[in-house]
């Protein structure tokens, strides 16, 4: 099921009025377990502000010893809803209790795929569209005003920081990299020299990025038919695609999983024709 | 009186950028510090996933946010069309602060915004204090 704009489950910790406290050992604990298991928590207290509630499905948790849980203020008519009583519930039944609420109020449930994909940093972005003519797989695309954006954040290979090398600009980020800028931190003056490292790319891949892999996609082929021995021709891809990977820090699976040659071929010229009709339309008339 | 920020927390939960150690001594001392705020599991996959209830966490005052890097949180918000308010939103970095300064910055009441605004470079990186 496609979860994208579905709300997932937010439960709410409530020690207000009408229930037990939860000792902070324990609301430790279950906020823990719960994150760990995908889900938002609100820890609420009297008085206090948390975000507001809106229609997401709500689990509230809540140790009430001699009461119903408290009516929860600042829902939307239609809003899922649902409490329960943890008392005497530890961290691992209230993960569980969740799980449980999760399925009952139909949320979208997270946490299947490591969200790895690119994230635009609009402020340094110019539109350039070298990211969409790089990406074979589809990542990018154009909206209705031509301006790049990411549209397929699952067709992004896990780990896969190449296009943010060659955008000129450092505007692509991926959170979860190690090291900046790519993953968010301050760009510095020998990161805005950027040329340098697409050119370098480009140069270790013999001036063409699509040639280079079609041809070592070819020679590990040609190989594999003369030799007919699949390990042999599996260790040679793999070490003419070590240089590339650890230069330009592309997981080798990423490289590895490459499609046929002429899949490369067509998908490259797919891209590189959409980035040049955005930059078409970008072009103001003569 | 002015507005009191509220607290967001990112677990960063699928990932191990973010030091296993501040982000559990965080979590740990705003459960003992007995405040009201909200975790989320990932902001990543949120953004990804247009999750609405980015918007809920934006759209309540001003917020201080547990995560990390300025610059990548306020366009993974963006990314959700979920913007931070640019006046309302101050984001620490778990990724580089301790797991005090930030608690420090999250129970102090006063915000400071921080959300880049514009090209960031390395001149508006905060620079280190001179010793006297």
């Amino acid at each position: 099921m496609a979860v994208k704009d579905q709300y997932s489950l937010r439960v709410v910790l409530y020690d207000g009025d009408g229930a037990q406290p939860i000792p902070a050992s324990d609301r430790f604990d279950a906020t823990t377990a719960l994150l760990e298991k995908g889900f938002s928590v609100t820890q609420a207290k009297p008085g206090q502000t948390v975000s507001p509630i809106g229609s997401a499905p709500l689990l509230l948790l809540g140790r009430f010893a001699n009461t119903d849980a408290p009516e929860i203020a600042g829902t939307v008519p239609g809003s899922r809803v649902v409490s329960r009583n943890i008392l005497g519930v530890d961290a691992a039944g209230i993960s569980a209790l969740s799980e449980a609420a999760s399925l009952e109020l139909q949320a979208a449930r997270f946490g299947e795929w490591k969200p790895w994909f690119p994230v635009i940093d609009y402020d340094r972005c110019t539109n350039c569209m070298q990211c969409l003519s790089f990406c074979l797989f589809g990542v990018y695309g154009v909206d209705d005003a031509q301006k790049i954006q990411v549209q397929n954040n699952d067709n992004c290979k896990t780990n896969c920081p190449a296009c943010s090398r060659v955008c000129p600009e450092a505007a692509i980020m991926f959170p979860k990299y190690k090291a900046g800028p790519i993953n968010g931190d301050v760009v510095s003056n020998s990161d805005l020299n950027r040329e340098k490292m697409k050119i370098d790319i480009s140069a270790l891949l013999g001036g063409d990025v699509y040639s280079m892999l079609r041809e070592r996609s070819e020679k590990a082929q040609s190989r594999f038919s003369k030799e007919r021995d699949a390990d042999k021709a599996l260790k040679e891809r793999q070490k003419c695609l070590v240089k590339l990977a650890q230069s330009g820090d592309i997981p080798p699976e990423v490289l590895m999983s490459l499609p046929s040659p002429d899949e490369i071929a067509r998908r490259a010229e797919e891209a590189k024709a959409k980035a040049a009709a955005a930059l078409a339309h970008q072009t103001p008339p003569a | 009186m002015a507005e009191v920020p509220r607290i967001l927390y990112c677990h960063c939960a699928y990932a191990q950028v973010v030091p296993a150690e501040v982000k559990t001594a965080v979590l740990r001392k705003l459960c003992d510090a007995g405040v009201a705020f909200d975790a989320v599991p990932d902001l990543c996959e949120m953004s990804a996933r247009q999750d609405p209830n980015l918007q809920n966490l934006v759209s309540g005052g001003c917020v201080k946010i547990a995560a990390c890097y300025p610059r990548a949180v306020k366009w993974l918000f963006a990314a959700a069309k979920a913007p931070l308010p640019p006046d309302g939103a101050e984001v620490l970095n778990m990724r580089v602060q301790t797991a005090e300064e930030i608690v420090t910055a999250l129970l102090n009441t006063g915000l400071q915004p921080n959300v880049p605004q514009g090209k960031v470079t390395a001149e508006d990186a905060p620079q280190p204090v001179a010793a006297t």
